[in-house]
């Protein structure tokens, strides 16, 4: 247990070296935002694997919660002046209660008709943000964002915007672990072995299901604000079907049940539409195929099917 | 009241479309226990394929429309063997994560096929419309609704009279007592995604004339088709088609009298309530368990 604690505290290290490094170093301001981007992408990925990699709930309508906190904070700040730290903790409060309200008939579905649930949920929420155009401008999206500031400093696009997103993102890393290696931890876990097993042990499985799901509509509304905050335009798009999809693989890709997983699939597929540049016509062919291809070998995902790969590559060999 | 029966006429013309959609789905998920997220790439495959073979190259009517078809079945096989059979570990997730890959590769593809613009078609028949109560009923309704019976007909005959039938019917059952008592019960699952493509393809033909066709128009319609099948009862032949033509009225009601804005809403509003209250779908004998 304790050689366990160390490697995750040297892991810890080398992530804040890295994040430092690359903040400090870089000036480019392409690299910076994509950098941000990712880091907004771990945090809606974050929270989606607490319910689909370790509880084994898929959602399909994600983005609902990254949407809700986006819009909440540009209304609140952006129509009302609100200041937009406390426009935080509104979107995440409204997220939290939309969860819960949705959550409670919706957890107590399960396979294909939670799926198909969190799916109708979701493209709900899209369909309101299109069509109360009075409050959320509609298709044509929200103009007017205020810029981030905490007392004297501005958070802008670059360096300053860098390190808060990847701030919250490593609070964020600690929470969900912290969170998992607790008694909820492991009761989370029983629920995706074996629902009725959890039951029969005495886990209020629904109660269970229910927190986890308000805990990453959370994350996915902390990420919804940073990213309002950032690029201070939104339109309804970004938080549709399709972004729901995006960060069930980016879960899926990187591998589920695995915090740096997430990190892992979030950088891919924010990277990916970035290399892939050159060729954006073949954009969702490829998108289409790495979920398929990953999916059939590597249901595990990436991080556990490669490192299985190695290891029965080792076995061979010995 | 001449409104009402136009938004009847229309809403049971769309629905029927549906209804088409989700026999396919239904069907699909009895004989094989799976909910295909990529079945309303077949529904414009089919729409984009008679665009071509009908309208481009000039084929005669029935052959454009067989070989529309054909094209679906055939990419549903194609589909079945590589994406589906092939996966080591069928769990829910997989499945599901699976066959939305193959939704946004087949998207990708026909982008690449036929472009980002839409395109129109012509109806199948040049008749006048016919005026009943004020209201105008256009022939390609007509087409649509004889279609969609016909093929559910079709369907509803082949699974009680004929042999291949009953035994398919048996799989839906019971796999693994089927397949003791000699049926090959994995050659039944392609039959089924062949015939759930197919289904996906006629209706693509038959909404082509009445919508714009594109690439990407798929995606709403399979999830619509999902939502008509959950009303009527997941499994059952004649519960998906009314449940198709329900929500295909209600849509074109609540279009027509509420907002065309929430139009779409209809559909999903719809299927969280059935979800929550009779997951068994409006017809359920009984209790259905919710997996």
């Amino acid at each position: 247990m304790t050689d366990n604690k160390k490697t995750i505290w040297i892991e810890y290290l080398v992530f804040i070296c890295a994040v430092s490094a690359f903040g400090l170093v870089t000036e480019n301001t392409y690299y910076l935002q994509i950098m941000t981007f990712i880091g907004i992408n771990t945090l809606l990925a974050l929270g989606l694997n607490m319910l689909m990699g370790y509880t084994g709930q898929v959602s399909l309508g994600h983005a609902a919660f990254y949407g809700i906190g986006a819009y909440t904070t540009a209304i609140l700040s952006g129509t009302y002046g609100m200041n937009p730290w406390l426009a935080l903790v509104c979107a995440v409060a409204a997220a939290v209660l939309i969860a819960f309200i949705v959550g409670l008939p919706t957890l107590r579905l399960s396979g294909y008709y939670l799926a198909m649930g969190t799916l109708g949920f979701g493209m709900i929420v899209n369909i309101v943000i299109r069509e109360w155009a009075g409050v959320t401008g509609g298709a044509s999206g929200f103009v007017g964002i205020p810029m981030l500031e905490a007392g004297s400093l501005v958070f802008m696009s670059g360096a300053g915007y860098y390190f808060l997103v990847w701030g919250i993102v490593f609070a964020a890393m600690i929470i969900c672990r912290r969170l998992l290696a607790s008694r909820t931890g492991r009761a989370l876990r029983a629920i995706h072995d074996g629902e009725n097993a959890a039951v029969a042990i005495g886990v209020n499985t629904h109660f269970l299901k229910l927190e986890i799901f308000m805990f990453s509509a959370a994350l996915g509304a902390v990420a919804g604000f940073l990213y309002a905050h950032f690029v201070l335009f939104i339109s309804p798009e970004s938080f549709g079907f399709m972004f729901s999809i995006k960060i069930v693989t980016m879960v899926v890709i990187g591998g589920m049940a695995s915090v740096w997983g997430a990190l892992l699939g979030a950088a891919v597929l924010t990277l990916l539409p970035e290399v892939l540049h050159g060729f954006a016509e073949y954009e969702m062919i490829v998108f289409g195929l790495i979920l398929m291809v990953v999916m059939i070998f590597m249901p595990q995902g990436l991080t556990r099917g490669i490192m299985d790969m190695i290891r029965t590559a080792g076995r061979a060999r010995t | 009241m001449q409104e009402i029966v136009q938004y009847l006429f229309s809403g049971i013309t769309t629905g029927a479309v549906y209804a088409v959609i989700a026999v396919g789905l239904s069907m699909l998920y009895s004989s094989t226990e799976l909910i295909n997220f990529a079945h309303g790439e077949f529904v414009m495959i089919g729409a984009l394929a008679m665009v071509t073979l009908w309208v481009r190259i000039g084929l005669p009517l029935p052959v454009a429309m067989t070989g529309a078809v054909a094209a679906g079945c055939l990419l549903g096989l194609v589909f079945e063997r590589f994406a589906i059979r092939t996966a080591r570990n069928p769990e829910p997730i997989t499945l599901i994560i699976i066959t939305v890959g193959a939704s946004i590769f087949l998207k990708g593809v026909a982008m690449i096929i036929w472009g980002k613009d839409p395109f129109s078609m012509p109806s199948f028949s040049s008749h006048e419309s016919i005026e009943i109560f004020g209201a105008a009923l256009l022939p390609q309704s007509i087409w649509i609704v004889t279609a969609a019976l016909v093929l559910a007909g079709g369907i509803h005959l082949f699974l009680k009279q004929t042999l291949t039938g009953k035994a398919m019917v048996a799989c839906a059952v019971n796999k693994k007592a089927a397949w003791l008592s000699g049926i090959p019960s994995e050659k039944m699952g392609i039959l089924a995604f062949g015939i759930s493509a197919g289904c996906g393809a006629v209706a693509g033909i038959f909404i082509a004339p009445i919508t714009m066709s594109s690439y990407d128009m798929g995606t709403l319609l399979g999830i619509k088709g999902f939502c008509a099948a959950m009303i009527g009862g997941l499994g059952s032949l004649w519960g998906a088609f009314a449940g198709g033509l329900l929500l295909g009225i209600l849509e074109s009601l609540g279009a027509g009298l509420i907002s065309s804005g929430l139009k779409d809403a209809i559909a999903f509003v719809l299927l969280l309530l059935i979800l929550y209250i009779r997951p068994g779908g409006l017809f359920a004998a009984k209790e259905a368990k919710r997996f």
